[in-house]
């Protein structure tokens, strides 16, 4: 017995390394049909690993604090200037933080919208999918507490918008706000619990739900394009025939979606940080001023169809807290998912045209909310608003009516079939004209 | 040993009654980790009242006083916008200012002690952004009856210069006036008035 292998087994003796490797790696079967789909969960895994330690190696030089300087700077402001300017290294290391922060939302995004289009949150799957929304409502916190850090006028201003929105709640709402702020307006003491929230609590939780959500998934195995069920037909040795190991076969596969990944991520980081003002905000280059508000407040750009949700809601009653509950609404219904589906067919390969025709209009009504919730608030805007969370609300809502008996003209094959790649090329264009009509539109509304 | 019978229903008593004294003792730690939260004695404390000198506000002009981290407007209306100010009630949520947003002595049409000067906090009741003064009379942008106002540029909810909401917008009640006195004809005491 070779030496590495005695080592081995001393530690298998004392802590299970060989039969977690075994499990989740080696002899972990994935469906052998992933396609294009599939990188995004390895990808958001990535950005997170980037996002901690660019974020570790920020707190070195960043200081949480919003009282001036000699200089009249806040001190905060002044010191995300000074790593950007004086920090050997650090403009690049806040870029790829900054970047991170918007990459993290494309893979995720892409991620939950591959998880509809296959059914990936149907029976057995149900806690894969509640732990990820859980997950992305962590990010959601993540963004939003981590923008108020370099203490501009987009972050000071965005900050006291949402934190104002807990403050419509009846009764309680003004203390709780108050109690979120630790002050009577969005201060130093502000800056501070978002400091210890963004690097310490939220990450912890974040990280514990990512091995919930993969412990989960290991449990009752991936999904496919297909949306069949790979563990119903098994080989003599109990391995699913249509079933493939992790290692070597998809860590390989992702490998290659890091290297394009990396690729796209770097050529950002170099050329585009900014990103034309979506992924830095232009006013934030300005030191946060409590007694003017930016001409134009607009959130960062993934958090902008929840915010025309927020925006397309009138207040009556004497109260705007509408707004807040759909705006709260339109992110927790995406947990509802796999009880307000009643069809049996996971994936859109095999669903009928009622389905199909709902999810183009939810791609529109998605995409086309997010341009308007950048925009500033014109009437006609706020009436397509209107119109496009309807449409939001509908999609989900009304699916236990029409997923039922909504079946599609090819039954659903009891093995994996070959990855076509016709439907991808339709969904980006799809995209492409929604993303493009939205703006010729709204520019002109 | 092994013949005594377990007495089930004393172990689920011992259980129940841990679990709830541990429950309790769970409350009482959280407690000052949650009070934590609340404004230091220190936040409490920097709300003292702000004295003004306003003799050098021309009629028409607007200026910012910050109070208690918030801004406060100051702004001398002219003759005309005085008014004018009626002939905003019909499209005004409230325009009697029935909403405790104002102190006793300010509930009039101009929501301000000398219908001269309005005294208002600058912070919009939606979600808390700063209005932008917008005197100009009909701009393309806020149509041909606008008489003078304020514009909120987050979410486009609008004030008249009394700083009434309109309706139809997202924000629910009129802007808050603080309380506030006159020491002599050209200084103004934010933040008390006894």
């Amino acid at each position: 017995m070779s030496k590495g292998q005695k080592l081995l087994n001393w530690i298998d003796d004392r802590f299970p390394l060989s039969s977690m490797l075994k499990e989740h790696v080696t002899e972990y079967y994935a469906p052998k049909n992933f396609n294009f789909w599939y990188f995004f969960g390895s990808l958001a895994m990535l950005v997170l690993v980037i996002q901690i330690v660019t974020g570790i190696f920020l707190t070195m030089n960043y200081k949480p604090d919003g009282t001036l300087n000699g200089a009249g700077i806040p001190v905060a402001f002044a010191s995300v200037e000074y790593i950007m300017r004086d920090v050997a290294g650090g403009w690049i290391i806040r870029y790829m933080h900054s970047t991170g922060a918007s990459m993290f939302f494309v893979v995720v995004y892409l991620h939950m919208f591959r998880g509809l289009i296959y059914g990936s949150y149907k029976q057995p799957r149900e806690l894969v999918w509640v732990f990820g929304c859980l997950i992305f409502l962590c990010l959601m916190a993540e963004a939003f507490m981590g923008y108020l850090l370099p203490w501009g006028q987009m972050s000071f201003w965005g900050a006291q918008v949402i934190v104002n929105l807990f403050g419509s709640i009846p009764v309680i709402g003004p203390d709780l706000s108050v109690w979120i702020r630790g002050d009577f307006v969005v201060s130093d003491a502000t800056l501070n619990r978002f400091f210890a929230l963004h690097v310490i609590a939220v990450p912890l939780v974040l990280l514990a739900l990512v091995v919930a959500h993969l412990i989960a998934l290991h449990e009752v195995g991936s999904n496919n394009p297909d949306g069949v069920e790979i563990k119903k037909l098994k080989d003599e040795k109990g391995i699913p025939l249509d079933g493939i190991p992790f290692h070597p076969y998809y860590t390989v596969k992702d490998i290659f979606g890091v290297a394009v990944f990396l690729i796209v991520f770097s050529a950002i980081v170099f050329f585009l940080p900014e990103m034309g003002g979506y992924f830095l905000e232009h006013p934030n280059f300005d030191q946060a001023d409590p007694l003017k508000t930016p001409p134009h407040i607009a959130p960062v750009w993934y958090f902008t169809p929840f915010y025309a949700i927020l925006r397309a809601i009138p207040s009556f009653l004497g109260t705007q807290v509408w707004g807040v509950i759909g705006m709260g609404a339109a992110v927790v219904v995406i947990a509802f998912l796999p009880w307000l589906d009643r069809s049996p067919i996971k994936s859109i390969r095999y669903r009928g045209p009622k389905f199909k025709f709902m999810l183009v209009l939810f791609i529109i009504a998605f995409i086309g909310l997010g341009m308007l919730g950048a925009m500033p608030p014109t009437a006609g805007r706020t009436l397509i608003s209107q119109i496009l969370s309807f449409i939001y609300f509908a999609f989900f809502l009304g699916m236990p009516f029409y997923t039922k008996n909504d079946v599609g003209s090819v039954p659903v094959p009891t093995r994996v079939t070959e990855t076509n790649g016709k439907c991808q090329l339709q969904f980006l264009v799809l995209v492409a004209v929604t993303i493009i009509a939205a703006y010729l539109f709204g520019t002109n509304v | 040993m092994s013949e005594q019978q377990v007495d089930t229903g004393r172990r689920r008593f011992l259980t129940v009654a841990t679990s709830a004294v541990g429950g309790v003792a769970v409350a009482g730690v959280a407690t000052p980790f949650l009070m934590s939260f609340f404004p230091s004695e220190r936040a409490k404390a920097a709300g003292a009242p702000v004295e003004v000198d306003i003799s050098k506000l021309e009629p028409g002009q607007k200026i910012n006083v910050e109070w208690r981290g918030k801004p406060v407007w100051l702004l001398s209306r002219t003759k005309q916008q005085i008014a004018d100010l009626p002939k905003n009630d019909p499209k005004l949520v409230d325009p009697k200012s029935e909403v405790e947003q104002q102190p006793k002595y300010c509930q009039n049409e101009g929501r301000s002690i000398k219908p001269e000067l309005l005294v208002a906090v600058g912070i919009c009741t939606h979600l808390g952004c700063s209005p932008t003064f917008r005197p100009d009379l009909a701009p393309a942008d806020l149509g041909p009856e606008w008489l003078g106002g304020f514009y909120c540029p987050c979410h486009g909810s609008k004030f008249d210069l009394a700083a009434r909401v309109f309706k139809g917008v997202p924000a629910p009640k009129n802007l808050e006036i603080p309380p506030h006195k006159y020491l002599s004809d050209t200084r103004l005491l934010i933040g008390d008035d006894k």
